[in-house]
């Protein structure tokens, strides 16, 4: 009884068998569960955050009195105020410009990702593989732009005014930069909270343009062109999307808040 | 695939590439972010400009996830099984971050 009923054309009920009730393959479907998982791994990543910065008391006084101290949470727009030939330009603070062209950059490079999976709904393979080249170098880029935001963190602010979370008994700086015990910046968790949120990110990124490589090859060898569909595109797509999402979180929690 | 009717176009005729919805929704996105700098200088920190920056974050979640990654235009069984299990999960970061964090600041502190 059973097994004929599992042949026989399904009539009326959707999860009777037969059907797709989902309208989406296998392989998209499961990318879809993939991603929700993976949200719930930064989304605790985010929660610690919140949670442990919640628990610091924020600074209290005016915006230009604003010093670096163990005794309160940092504000993000004093920690991340450089970008690259900033000295030489003679520009004293930018704050949040650069993390600005990052998340730019970021977003530009999922507008080129939606292009090469429209270009490959038409079966456009030259379209295709323009797209998802452009993709890659939008990914590199925001990989080149993290390293040497990591780098400036954790070497340090060193110029007049600096101030920092630890200090001489004379009063000079004991300590520039940031490692996971100690923060020029203000509470250790917060540097060890932004290298675990922005190193989870960046490797989801780097792993991302890996896997954009991989699918950039066989656009460009015809492989999609042979199966008649371009659907690999569409789920690398939606884990390249993914990455941009998690980007808008972390830029709003970590940088803007 | 029967789930892709524009594979069956032949060889040799590619249609013209339909980017009005993609363009339009990056420039949501680029306007929604410009206007969060705006807001980050302009308007003293507290309590309204926390929750229209998480605002102005679903929104931009909102077109990336419905746009770009065209949960919109799919099944409704398919967006109830991505959103819902999300919705439960921040109703929990809700609950962490402000009652629980809350507390801990007061032990510590008070």
């Amino acid at each position: 009884m059973a097994t004929t009923a599992a042949h026989a054309p399904a009539q009326g009920n959707t999860w009777s068998g037969g059907k797709s009730p989902m309208k989406a393959s296998y392989g998209k479907l499961m990318m879809w569960f993939f991603l929700l998982s993976d949200a719930f791994t930064f989304s605790g990543l985010l929660v610690a955050y919140g949670l442990i910065r919640s628990a610091w008391p924020a600074f209290a006084g005016a915006a230009d009195e604003f010093v670096f101290s163990l005794n309160h949470w940092p504000v993000p727009e004093e920690v991340f105020k450089s970008f690259p030939g900033m000295e030489a330009l003679g520009i004293e603070k930018a704050p949040l410009v650069f993390v600005g062209i990052m998340t730019f950059i970021l977003i530009m490079s999922s507008v080129t990702m939606v292009l090469a999976v429209e270009a490959g709904h038409r079966m456009d393979q030259k379209d295709t593989q323009r797209w998802m080249l452009w993709t890659i170098i939008g990914g590199l880029t925001f990989l080149g732009c993290q390293a040497w935001e990591w780098s400036h963190f954790i070497h340090g602010e060193h110029g007049a005014g600096a101030t920092s979370a630890h200090m001489n008994p004379d009063g000079t700086i004991a300590f520039f930069g940031a490692n996971l015990t100690l923060n020029q910046y203000g509470p250790p968790a917060f540097a060890d909270l932004f290298f675990f949120i922005t190193g989870f990110h960046g490797f989801h990124v780097f792993s991302g343009v890996l896997l954009n490589f991989i699918i950039f090859y066989n656009v460009v060898v015809g492989t999609y062109q042979r199966r008649g569909h371009y659907e690999m595109v569409e789920k690398v797509g939606l884990y390249w999307h993914f990455v941009d999402l998690v980007w808008v979180f972390v830029f709003t929690f970590f940088y803007l808040i | 695939m029967a789930s892709h009717p524009e594979a069956n176009t032949p060889e040799g005729e590619i249609p013209k590439a339909q980017t009005k919805v993609i363009w339009k929704t990056f420039w949501i996105l680029l306007g929604l972010t410009a206007l969060e700098f705006l807001i980050a200088f302009t308007v003293a920190a507290g309590a309204l400009k926390k929750w229209t920056f998480i605002l102005m974050t679903l929104v931009k979640a909102f077109y990336i996830v419905g746009e770009f990654m065209h949960l919109k235009h799919e099944v409704k069984t398919l967006i109830w099984s991505i959103v819902l299990p999300f919705v439960f999960l921040v109703w929990l970061i809700l609950a962490l971050v402000t009652l629980e964090a809350g507390y801990i600041f007061d032990v510590k502190f008070f």
